[in-house]
C-alpha cells in the first residue's frame, strides 16, 4: 500500500491456494436449487486482498474453509478469520473487507457474523463487537475513504482470482 | 394465547435502503421515518393505505438515523450520521429546516424532545449526550406573517460524559425532567439537573453487551432497556439503603431472557395499555404483557404475542400510536415500515 513504510508483518507464511470446485450431477441439474454451502462462501472471500500484501486472504491463510459456517435453513453464516500476527492492526479492516463482501454477495435473508477465530488476536473481543454492530458498519462505509481501501481489498484480479 | 398481531399494511418506505426508524406525532395521525437514503418521509393515513406527504431530501449528507416529534407536534428533529441534528418546522404539509444543531464530534445516534417542549437531548459515537435549550412557539397560530424572531436560537446547555463508549439512544421520561442513555458500553445512564448542569446521577449496569433501546412505562417509574445481550431489563427507581441524600437508585427487577434470538434493537411501551412491544435483529416483533403479581418490586412478564417474520429482515424500531390503542408500527433493513393490530384477548 504505502510505498516505503514499514509492514507489520513483514514475512509471512504463504499457504497454497485450494484447486477449483469439483461440480456434481446436482450442480449442473437447472431444476435443483443450489442451497449456499461453506464452499460457496469461501469461494466469495478466498480472493479478498490483504490490505499489506499482494496476497490473498486465502494465501496467508486468515481465511479458510473450514472456518466457514454455512446453514442455508436458517440464514446464517459465520466466518472466523485468522490475522496473521495476534497484533495486527489490520485486524478490523479485514473482518469489514470480509463482512462487505458477503453483505454486497448474498441474498439480503442472511444474518452474516464475522468474527476472530478465537485466541488469536489481543483484542478480539473488541473487534468482534465493532464488526457486530451494523449502525458503526454501516456509518464506516459511509466514510469515503474508508469506503475506497475497503472496495481496494475487494478488487479481484487475474493472479487472484 | 388468544392474543394477537395482525398485519394491516406493509409498504417499502426507502427504495434500496435501511429504513432506521419511525415515530408517530404525537395526535397519531402521521408517521415519520427515516433511513439510509439520507431522506426523511412523512406518511399519512389515505383511507386503507399510507401514502407519503412529503419527502426530505436535502437536509442531511449522510444516513438519517433517528426522527422525533415535538410534543406539540408542530416541528421535527431529525439527528444524522453527518454529526448534525436539524429541526423542522411544519407548514402544512410541508416542513422548513429551521436551524441545524452542530457541536457532536460524529455520528448522532438519537434526539428526543422532553415533555415540557423546550429541551432537546443528543447523543452521539463521540461518547456525550448534549442537552440544548430552545424556544419555540408551541402553536402555529401566529398571524400569517409573523415569525418569532427567537424560533432559531437553541443552544447547549450541558454536555455530559458519563459513558465510555458511544451512546446509543436517549429517552425523556414522562412526566419529570429526568433523561436517560444507553450506550456501547453495556450501561444505561439517568441524569437530573443539577444547579443549571445536567449530570449522571445513576449507572445502570447489567447487560453483557450494547444497549440499543430504552422506554418508560406510561407512569415514569419503570424503565425498560434492550440490549445485543438479546435480553430485556426492567428497572425500577428505589429507596437506597440508608435513606441519605437525593440521589435514588435504580435496581433491575425483571430480565427477559430467551425470548430473542437476535440483538433486540427497539423497545416501546404502550402509554394506553401498558403492553411492552420489541423489535429485533432475528426479523420478529414481539409484545409482552405485565402479569399480575402481588409484588411491584418483582414485576413478571409473559410473552403476549409474536410474529416471527415481521420482517424479511432486521426489524429497526417499533412505537406504538400514542392516540390509539393496539396500533403499532415497526420498521426494517429492508426499506419496509409495517402497520400492525395488537388485540389482547383478556
Amino acid at each position: 500500500m504505502s510505498g516505503g513504510a514499514r509492514l507489520e508483518n513483514a514475512n509471512p507464511l504463504i499457504f497454497q491456494r485450494t484447486g477449483e470446485r469439483l461440480r456434481t450431477a446436482n450442480d449442473e441439474d437447472e431444476d435443483v436449487a443450489d442451497p449456499i454451502d461453506d464452499r460457496e462462501i469461501f469461494d466469495l472471500i478466498r480472493s479478498i486482498n490483504d490490505p499489506e500484501h499482494p496476497l490473498s486472504l486465502e494465501e496467508l491463510n486468515v481465511v479458510e474453509q473450514v472456518r466457514v459456517r454455512v446453514d442455508d435453513q436458517e440464514n446464517t453464516v459465520g466466518v472466523g478469520f485468522t490475522p496473521t500476527i495476534p497484533h495486527c492492526s489490520m485486524a478490523t479492516l479485514i473482518g469489514l473487507s470480509i463482512k462487505v463482501k458477503l453483505l454486497r454477495s448474498l441474498p439480503e435473508r442472511f444474518k452474516i457474523d464475522v468474527h476472530i477465530t478465537p485466541g488469536t488476536h489481543a483484542s478480539e473481543d473488541a473487534v468482534n463487537k465493532q464488526l457486530a454492530d451494523k449502525e458503526r458498519v454501516a456509518a464506516a462505509l459511509e466514510n469515503s475513504q474508508l469506503l475506497e481501501v475497503v472496495n481496494q481489498c475487494l478488487i479481484s484480479n487475474a493472479r487472484t482470482g | 394465547m388468544n392474543d394477537t398481531v395482525a398485519l394491516l399494511q406493509k409498504f417499502n418506505a426507502h427504495p434500496d435502503s435501511r429504513c432506521w426508524y419511525v415515530a408517530w406525532n404525537p395526535k397519531g395521525t402521521l408517521l415519520a421515518s427515516c433511513g439510509g437514503d439520507r431522506a426523511i418521509r412523512i406518511w399519512g393515513r389515505e383511507g386503507d393505505s399510507w401514502e407519503c406527504k412529503t419527502l426530505l431530501q436535502d437536509g442531511h449528507q449522510r444516513t438519517v438515523r433517528k426522527v422525533a416529534w415535538s410534543p406539540c407536534g408542530n416541528y421535527l428533529a431529525s439527528a444524522s450520521f453527518d454529526a448534525t441534528t436539524c429541526i423542522w418546522k411544519k407548514k402544512n404539509d410541508d416542513f422548513e429546516c429551521l436551524t441545524v444543531l452542530e457541536g457532536h464530534e460524529n455520528e448522532v445516534k438519537c434526539v428526543a424532545w422532553a415533555p415540557s417542549g423546550n429541551l432537546l437531548a443528543t447523543c452521539s459515537r463521540d461518547k456525550s449526550v448534549w442537552i440544548w435549550e430552545g424556544y419555540l412557539s408551541q402553536s402555529l397560530s401566529f398571524s400569517v406573517d409573523e415569525e418569532n424572531e427567537n424560533e432559531n436560537e437553541y443552544e447547549c446547555v450541558s454536555v455530559v460524559n458519563s459513558h465510555t463508549q458511544d451512546v446509543k439512544h436517549v429517552v425523556w421520561h414522562p412526566t419529570q425532567e429526568l433523561l436517560a442513555s444507553c450506550s456501547y458500553d453495556n450501561n444505561v445512564c439517568v441524569y437530573k439537573e443539577e444547579d443549571d448542569d445536567w449530570e449522571c446521577r445513576a449507572t445502570l449496569e447489567g447487560h453483557t453487551s450494547t444497549v440499543w433501546g430504552l422506554t418508560f412505562d406510561p407512569s415514569g417509574q419503570r424503565l425498560a432497556s434492550c440490549s445485543d445481550d438479546c435480553t430485556v431489563k426492567i428497572w425500577k427507581e428505589c429507596q437506597p439503603e440508608g435513606g441519605q441524600g437525593t440521589d435514588t437508585a435504580w435496581k433491575c427487577v425483571c430480565t427477559l431472557s430467551g425470548f430473542h434470538g437476535r440483538t433486540v434493537y427497539d423497545i416501546a411501551w404502550c402509554p394506553l395499555t401498558g403492553a411492552l412491544a420489541t423489535a429485533c435483529g432475528d426479523d420478529g416483533v414481539r409484545v409482552f404483557k405485565e402479569d399480575e403479581t402481588a409484588d411491584p418490586d418483582q414485576p413478571a412478564f409473559s410473552l403476549s404475542a409474536h410474529v416471527p417474520k415481521a420482517h424479511t429482515q432486521d426489524v429497526n424500531c417499533i412505537a406504538w400510536n400514542p392516540k390509539e390503542a393496539g396500533l403499532l408500527v415497526s420498521c426494517s433493513d429492508n426499506g419496509e415500515i409495517a402497520v400492525w393490530n395488537y388485540q389482547s384477548g383478556v
